[in-house]
């Protein structure tokens, strides 16, 4: 035998292995349907559901302002590109209406659809892998005691080497580690790791993603999602006033801090839907984040160009007109109702403008249920780019922190992204 | 000073650049139409239409007005000529006290210029930053349908963009 049909069979002797790894890694078989759910669903096994599905945030993305719940067609905007999210309703030919327990919980552990089809993962899988047996099956037996709902989710936008799911396989390779991670003991410290780690899927914003969008920076150490700053999680202690077990769970249930502020952008969902949980379940939440906090000296935020007088009288007078009704220091709001002034808010006290100039672009919206809560409305259509970079130049100014970097071309960066919502 | 353009025509006011167009609106340029109910962006009362959008005027900085043009509800119709949102707001007697029905007309206006046949939802979502006390929502909303369905803003606004 000559050398290169030597090497032509040992090349397509290779790229069969290949195929044949790629194989096994990648495909998935598709599990039958089934025509009814097939465990007993009783009354206390729904509302336990209730609570999981509540903790695991699955209507944030699942149902979108104004769509019936659990419908999904929620459009996530990936660096990847657009990817809406799956009717998680029981319509049999739309939703999850023919998938087994089985089904549900190979989608949540491994990220496999019920035909065998790998789920991208912007459905947390990496973390749902972790919830244990028994809370699976409870928010299994309330999703398919939820109403029915026709509707198919709009194809994804993505690129073509994206649409290629068993890709995916690879992915998984880096970043799945399936199976549950049980509680250790029931301290509320255990059960807040367990909710954190698993369920709330904190990590999937509060950690920084790397080029091929998995969790790769310090765990909890801070990340960024639609343009917002999702804060580090392990140096709260680190904030002007440093946050207390008791305020941080405060703020998670009711989406207002005394000394920080209200939660805005993706973080309100998430306060919205603690809401309908166990007090305690939250607790524990605050308890364990409390628990991680690092002990190193706080980084020094970098120090930024100081603004001309005159940038700081345009802001002032912004803030006057448009702002001060709400925030100045006599306003109702601060003697009233107590809100903390602005110069205790996190968006403001920040190591970036993100979120101080997200807020005044886009708001707070309107809660859509009657909770005592916070609303402001948005300022994009009002104010000029040059309106917004004055204001949040002038706004930081009145903390004692550092200026911040390049003010101007963040709000025109922020105002592009949002411009097409 | 500062310049802005109003319902068409430009006037020239002196005030601080801070001051809200709604004080502008009314003290400096007799324009009473837009009102202020809470003053914090909460009730509508306020609305007019900068660019054509709906804006919260007690809380929009006159100087934010610098090349964009201004409508109020006056720049809509007179009372000999109302405009179509005006006259099914008499028709359908819309009205009881009139404080927030400015708003209401002028949110409505720029709904109905730029989607010609809007849904009942689109309707209702659009127009729910507005508030009525009196509790008038059935016949706003249906004075709002009867121009919905002529189409008739769409086509003026269209017109008047083309030209």
């Amino acid at each position: 035998m000559n050398r290169w049909k030597r090497r032509l069979l040992v090349s397509g002797a290779l790229l069969l292995m290949g195929a044949g790894v790629f194989a096994v890694i990648a495909w998935r078989p598709s599990l039958p349907a089934v025509a009814s759910p097939d465990i007993a669903i009783t009354p206390a096994l729904v509302e336990q559901g209730r609570r999981v599905v509540a903790l695991g945030d699955c209507a944030v993305c699942h149902s979108p302002p104004g769509q019936p719940a659990f419908s999904g067609g929620l459009g996530l905007k990936t660096p990847f590109g657009v990817i809406y999210t799956t009717n998680i309703t029981p319509d049999v030919s739309t939703g999850i209406g023919t998938w087994s327990l089985a089904a549900f919980v190979r989608a949540m552990r491994h990220g496999v659809s019920r035909d065998g089809q790998l789920l991208y993962p912007a459905f947390p899988y990496i973390h749902y892998t972790k919830v244990a047996d028994e809370d699976l099956r409870a928010a299994y037996a309330y999703l398919m005691t939820r109403a029915p709902v026709r509707a198919a989710a709009p194809d994804n936008d993505l690129p073509l080497p994206l649409r290629f799911r068993p890709a995916l396989a690879f992915w998984n390779l880096l970043y799945l580690r399936p199976g549950a991670v049980p509680a250790t003991d029931a301290s509320p410290r255990a059960r807040g790791k367990y909710l954190v780690d698993g369920l709330g899927h904190c990590s999937s914003c509060h950690t920084a993603l790397g080029i091929i969008g998995g969790e790769s920076g310090k765990y909890l150490g801070g990340g960024t999602v639609d343009g917002w700053h999702a804060p580090a999680l392990v140096s709260l202690r680190d904030a002007p006033h440093p946050w207390t077990v008791g305020q941080l769970s405060e703020y998670l249930k009711t989406g207002i801090a005394s000394e920080h502020g209200a939660a805005a952008g993706p973080m309100r969902p998430v306060t919205d839907n603690l809401r309908e949980v166990e007090p305690d379940d939250v607790m524990a939440i605050a308890t364990y984040l409390m628990s991680i906090q690092s002990d190193r000296p706080p980084a020094v935020q970098a120090q930024g160009p100081a603004a001309d007088a005159s940038q700081l009288a345009r802001g002032r007078a912004t803030f006057e007109a448009s702002c001060a009704i709400c925030h100045g220091e006599r306003s109702p709001m601060a003697t009233h109702v107590g809100r903390p002034p602005l110069q205790a808010s996190s968006a403001l006290m920040g190591p970036t403008p993100q979120n101080a100039i997200l807020t005044v672009l886009q708001g707070i919206p309107w809660p859509d249920r009657p909770e005592p809560t916070a609303y402001m409305p948005a300022f994009g259509g009002i104010l000029t780019d040059e309106q917004v970079t004055d204001l949040v130049v002038y706004l930081r100014s009145t903390t004692r922190q550092p200026a911040w970097h390049d003010v101007a071309g963040m709000v025109r960066k922020a105002r592009k992204e949002s411009s097409d919502d | 000073m500062i310049e802005l353009n109003v319902n068409g025509a430009v006037h020239r006011v002196d005030v601080d650049p801070a001051t809200p167009l709604l004080y502008v609106l009314r003290n400096e340029l007799a324009l009473n139409g837009a009102k202020f109910g809470c003053g914090m962006g909460q009730c509508g009362a306020c609305t007019v239409l900068v660019d054509n959008r709906p804006v919260f005027s007690c809380l929009y900085p006159v100087s934010s007005t610098a090349g964009r043009t201004v409508r109020t509800v006056e720049g809509l119709g007179t009372p000999a000529h109302p405009g179509p949102l005006q006259k099914a707001f008499v028709d359908t007697q819309a009205v009881q006290c009139g404080y927030c029905i400015a708003g209401m007309i002028v949110r409505a206006q720029a709904l109905l210029e730029a989607v010609a046949h809007p849904t009942e939802a689109q309707i209702r979502a659009h127009m729910s930053p507005n508030l009525c006390r009196c509790g008038t929502h059935m016949r706003i909303l249906e004075a709002i349908r009867r121009v919905a369905s002529s189409g008739e803003l769409h086509r003026a606004a269209s017109k008047e963009n083309r030209s």
